[in-house]
């Protein structure tokens, strides 16, 4: 008897209506989709197992209720009660749906699309009739490329045949959530595909130099652009909220050489600095120099011939008086010369 | 008692099987065609009705999909895919008109639109794909054979694709199938003496650069200091030309400061002076005469 119970509730879960009756109604919330969810061909191989449980609970009831006149009836009834509470169950549990603020519910009715439930508490039919898929449509979803933040380099071919690694990241989100399901059969490989494409196109567009530097974010827009294009030509029901080119730098292989260029340009810098700094200080000299000989100038005219003495006799004492000095006066006399005390020291050893 | 318990039981028993029996024949005279999917309905062997055939632009929820009646065990459902799908071509090398190799990578987005044509010819999406991507290959190989390599890199691109798909569409409608697309995902230099030999050319592309930066630096540098130069013989031309011959004077006087060491500046090496006393600064040494 325990035997033959166990295998009743194991092998015959097609009739667990009997659940509430036999064994009070545990577990029947957890079990009772499964009579709905069995695919209708499954139904004639379980047919053995639920005899033999029909047979049990039958035996079952008629243990429990063998004291009254007529058993059979009550158990009849009762069965039937079972499966009608549980039929209630199920019914408010397939046909209510809490739709998150992020979600939509697509609802197909019987296979065919019916709408789209907006968030809140939204009502269908029970589940073999109505069904419903949640989507995140708010969620942003980001597809790196290359993959897993790259370790590798992604080489790609630019416009002036050119190579560059490029890593760049896509945001996209759910726009159609029904297009979405039903248009594409790998919607995210999609995206990937779509996105590698479109850059790589791109990139084949514009200069090394311009898709390192100055032109990042055009190529970003544009690529987003393109997907767009692309995906909405697909009916993918995707938004591509963005594109962000993470790293675009030339291979490692070059790179060095990329480092110099950099380096020239500091160089070149550096020249035209110190050519700048030259052209100050010679040209603030120029000017200051201009400017006392204008000022020297101006008393000049004032009073030429007496200034000009001045200016000679200031100059010729200051010259002179550090100077050694030997004045000849008269004619026909040959002028002693005292030389410097270290050449008249050499001198005296000569001798 | 015993009696009518048997009965009872073989009661329920008999309902149970006759409700079973029942769903199982009522279910399989109905199927459910999802809207992801088209049903192609075979009678003993032969195609009969495509049910949720695919048209163009239609909105779901007006397509066919939905509950289908068919006959029990006799009619049977083959299932189609009826979303756009997609398949990639392996790797290829290309070898373009002006013998440059490129490594290209490509993938092909279709959808079946003639389901019984499909079943027939192909029978599953898988073989499709199968037969479609030698194709694939092979149309890639001559149409970008035809080219030389920069096209690949230009905006001619799009037409490459676009005589690409055309070729291949011709086959893909024996199979019932439609190309939605066709796009290079990769076109790339294939490693060793190719990629190595591009880097090569990059590196010297990039020696070349930094030098002639280097060289518009000193040029630059150069005419900033001519330029400085000129502007300051200008400026002192501008200003000593008001009077040459004071210039001179005055110009001197500062030179004798310098030379002679009195400007602040210690002179290198002593100086004698000889005076004559006929030097200007003597003229009055002799007192007057």
């Amino acid at each position: 008897m325990n035997d033959s119970e166990s295998s009743g509730v194991h092998g015959g879960p097609l009739l667990n209506e009997g659940g509430p009756w036999g064994g009070g109604g545990s577990g029947g919330g957890g079990d009772e989709p499964n009579p709905w969810n069995q695919p209708p061909r499954g139904r004639p191989g379980r047919g053995p197992a639920g005899r033999s449980a029909i047979d049990e609970l039958v035996r079952r009831g008629r243990a429990r209720f063998g004291g009254r006149g007529g058993p059979e009836p009550d158990a009849g009834r009762l069965l039937l009660w079972g499966v009608g509470g549980l039929l209630l169950i199920w019914v408010l549990w397939t046909s209510s749906h809490r739709i998150d603020p992020q979600q939509r519910g697509v609802v197909t009715r019987l296979g065919s699309y019916a709408k789209t439930l907006g968030p809140g508490m939204q009502f269908t039919f029970p589940s073999p009739i109505d069904r419903v898929t949640k989507i995140d449509i708010e969620d942003i979803r980001v597809k790196d490329i290359p993959e897993g933040g790259g370790t590798g380099q992604n080489l790609m071919l630019t416009g002036d045949q050119n190579i560059i690694d490029l890593a760049y990241s896509v945001r996209w989100n759910i726009r159609d959530p029904e297009l979405f399901i039903y248009e594409l059969a790998n919607p995210e490989e999609t995206v990937g595909e779509v996105a590698e494409s479109a850059m790589r196109a791109e990139i084949a567009r514009v200069a090394l130099n311009d898709a390192m530097g100055p032109q990042r974010s055009q190529i970003e827009q544009r690529v987003q652009q393109r997907m767009q294009e692309i995906l909405d030509s697909y009916r993918a029901g995707i938004t591509v909220q963005g594109v962000a080119i993470k790293q675009a730098d030339p291979p490692a292989a070059v790179v060095e050489a990329f480092k110099s260029v950099s380096a020239a340009q500091q160089q070149a810098q550096a020249y035209l600095n110190e050519a700048r700094a030259y052209a100050q200080q010679l040209g603030a000299k120029a000017e200051g120099e201009a400017a006392a000989f204008d000022k020297v100038y101006a008393e000049y005219r004032l009073a030429p011939e007496v200034t000009r003495r001045r200016m000679y006799y200031e100059t010729m004492e200051r010259v002179l008086a550090k100077t050694d000095k030997t004045v000849v006066e008269a004619p026909n006399v040959v002028p002693y010369i005292p030389l410097p005390p270290q050449q008249a020291a050499k001198v005296q050893q000569q001798q | 008692m015993n009696m009518s318990d048997n009965f009872a039981s073989r009661n329920v028993i008999g309902l149970s099987i006759g409700a079973i029996f029942a769903v199982v024949v009522v279910s399989s005279c109905f199927a459910v065609v999802p809207e992801t999917k088209q049903a192609l309905v075979v009678r003993f062997g032969k195609p009969q009705t495509v049910y949720n055939a695919y048209k163009p632009n239609e909105d779901f929820g007006r397509t066919g999909a939905g509950i289908i009646g068919k006959i029990p065990f006799i009619d049977q459902i083959v299932w189609i895919d009826k979303r756009v799908r997609n398949f990639d071509m392996e790797r290829q090398s290309v070898l373009s008109t002006d013998q440059l190799r490129l490594e290209v990578d490509a993938y092909a987005r279709y959808r079946i639109v003639d389901p019984l044509r499909m079943s027939i010819t192909a029978g599953t999406e898988r073989r499709v794909e199968e037969a479609l991507r030698p194709i694939l290959g092979s149309s890639l190989r001559n149409e970008l054979g035809k080219r030389p390599f920069a096209a690949l890199l230009s905006p001619e691109r799009g037409a490459v694709m676009d005589n690409i798909q055309t070729r291949l569409n011709r086959v893909a409608r024996q199979y019932g199938a439609q190309i939605v697309d066709v796009r290079i995902k990769r076109a790339d230099l294939p490693d060793g003496t190719p990629l190595d030999s591009a880097f090569n050319r990059m590196r010297t592309a990039r020696e070349q650069e930094a030098r002639s930066i280097l060289a518009e630096g000193r040029k630059q540098a150069q005419i900033i200091t001519a330029e400085a130069d000129a502007n300051a013989a200008g400026t002192y031309a501008e200003s000593f030309n008001k009077d040459p011959d004071f210039y001179n004077f005055y110009r001197a006087m500062q030179s004798y400061r310098v030379t002679f060491g009195t400007d602040g500046t210690e002179a290198p090496g002593s100086s004698n002076v000889i005076l004559s006393p006929d030097n200007e600064y003597l003229r009055e040494f002799r007192g007057r005469r």
